[in-house]
């Protein structure tokens, strides 16, 4: 079914029974074409764009648990395209010109706002870091506006101007920037790949992963053995496990970040606002809480729950930036497990066995990356060569030391990013 | 998450800063092949469940530490000095 303004309308005077699932519940075939592990948001777009963009229709999704139920169901929501270095820019550049026409083309309302997001800086030093990626974004095609204190003071006259350790010099707009729904980005492109005639398998967790003479043929899952020639594994923060199965060790440790949401409010944040030097950033979604975040807890871990310090520092910059927050009462909290690579940049690559293909290492990233990883990683299945918006991703640069993209410049190395 | 210190006793986790996974304490010997060092300063075996890990008691003692730690229920499990660590590997 196609949803529409008629569409809604009938059933609205129906009764609401015409409204179907948005995707089925296929049994596995014995075996595919291609065969993607993990049915979060990059491995539901990798299968929609396949399907759509590659023709390559006879595909499944094999998915542990329920379809959304990862990291795209556990995320701030937040898209932007404002990357510095050469590899990033590129590649995220591309995700939000994806993300623009993703409503129209999926068919689904995904509630992508394009309300702006400000990053703000707090020196002379980071004003002109600010301006120098502002025009880095400008020269690739992006929008990026520098604002003084005085523009970012008419925006968010609630914040705290007169902090004497962080005093608000100014902010860096970018007007695209916005939030969308995470579950119906995660929704929509499940329905689309099903629509297409991908199989989306549930409850179906990859146990081992066949290699014959360096090809992958298959893998073992706790619904049957399924063969495919072409594998890609999707997982996110489980990355290192599922490689494991195929022998391999990945430049991954995997680290709690935490985030934050209050009770319903009126509107009162009407952009995404970034506060860097405080490790926290803010917006306020659709339902009225304020949703909001810091920094890792800074330990590996898979327990998808952080533990008080991180969050007592969370709520320490939030009251340092926007003293009014005080007033808002926390209504809960989560983790995601992220998968952190040394450098803090992404992995979408080949890999040394044959039909092996990787898509891991988001560390913080990954929503906002959710159209464009999908669209190169299908790009590197199809085709077997990366996507001209993801060259840089590569397996080998930890090795070669050669493009590593430390977008924050706090060196290459485990426990920095 | 407490950190039973072996100087300072249980301990806040505020007093700790952590460093990764205690393989960093196998360091490849100089002349060892480049696939060793990218190994041992990239490559991961990141458990989901028991890990060991270096954590530094910088508000407290100083002491580097081996954190014997599950990764999915965050319980401790043990905590030793590195340096017994070391010697005992040495061994």
């Amino acid at each position: 079914m196609r949803f529409s303004a008629w569409q809604l309308l009938k059933e609205g005077l129906t009764g609401n029974k015409g409204w179907g699932a948005h995707w089925r519940d296929p049994e596995p075939k014995p075996a595919y074409d291609v065969l993607i592990i993990g049915g979060g948001g990059h491995g539901l777009a990798t299968a929609y764009y396949l399907a759509k963009e590659h023709g390559i229709t006879n595909v499944a999704v094999l998915e542990k648990g329920y379809i959304g139920g990862g990291n795209v169901g556990r995320n701030t929501t937040i898209v932007r395209a404002n990357y510095g270095l050469p590899g990033n820019s590129e590649f995220y550049s591309h995700s939000l010109k994806l993300w623009e026409g993703l409503e129209a083309d999926l068919n689904y309302n995904v509630m992508h706002s394009q309300r702006g997001i400000i990053n703000l800086f707090h020196s002379d030093g980071a004003r002109d870091a600010a301006a120098r990626r502002g025009n880095a974004m400008i020269n690739q095609g992006d929008d990026a506006v520098l604002l003084d204190r005085d523009g970012v003071r008419a925006m968010l006259p609630y914040l705290d101007y007169e902090n004497i350790r962080f005093p608000v010099y100014g902010g860096l707009y970018h007007a695209r920037g916005g939030t969308a729904r995470h579950d119906a980005v995660a929704w929509g492109f499940a329905r689309g790949a099903d629509q297409r005639g991908v199989d989306l398998i549930q409850n179906c967790e990859v146990t081992g992963i066949d290699v014959e003479q360096g090809r992958v043929t298959g893998v073992q899952t706790t619904r049957g053995a399924i063969k495919a020639n072409k594998v890609a594994m999707v997982t996110a923060g489980r990355s290192g496990q599922v490689a494991a199965m195929a022998g391999m060790r990945l430049p991954i440790e995997s680290h709690i970040l935490q985030a934050f949401v209050t009770e319903g409010l009126k509107p009162c944040i009407d952009t995404v606002i970034t506060f860097g030097m405080g490790h926290f950033y803010i917006s306020q979604s659709d339902k009225g809480g304020l949703v909001f975040g810091g920094d890792l807890d800074f330990y590996a871990s898979y327990a998808a729950r952080g533990n008080l310090p991180q969050a007592e520092h969370v709520m320490e910059a939030a009251m340092t930036l926007m003293p009014m927050i005080g007033k808002a009462r926390v209504l809960r909290s989560w983790g995601g497990i992220m998968d952190m690579s040394p450098d803090g940049s992404p992995i979408i690559d080949t890999t040394h066995i044959d039909g092996l293909f990787l898509n891991c290492g988001w560390c913080y990233g990954g929503f906002k990356a959710v159209p464009g990883s999908g669209n190169v990683t299908a790009h590197l299945i199809a085709t077997g060569r990366p996507h001209e918006a993801a060259t840089k991703y590569r397996l080998d640069r930890f090795a070669t030391g050669i493009g590593l993209m430390d977008e924050e410049g706090t060196g290459s190395q485990h426990n920095l990013h | 998450m407490r950190i039973t210190c072996p100087c300072c006793g249980p301990r806040d986790l505020r007093e700790f800063s952590y460093r990764g996974a205690a393989s960093d304490l196998d360091r490849p010997a100089a002349d060892a092949p480049p696939e060793d060092w990218h190994a041992y300063l990239h490559l991961r075996d990141n458990p989901a469940g028991v890990t060991r890990d270096l954590w530094y008691h910088e508000l407290g003692c100083a002491s580097w530490l081996v954190v014997t730690r599950n990764t999915v229920t965050h319980e401790i499990l043990s905590c030793e000095m590195a340096r017994d660590v070391a010697r005992e590997a040495a061994r």
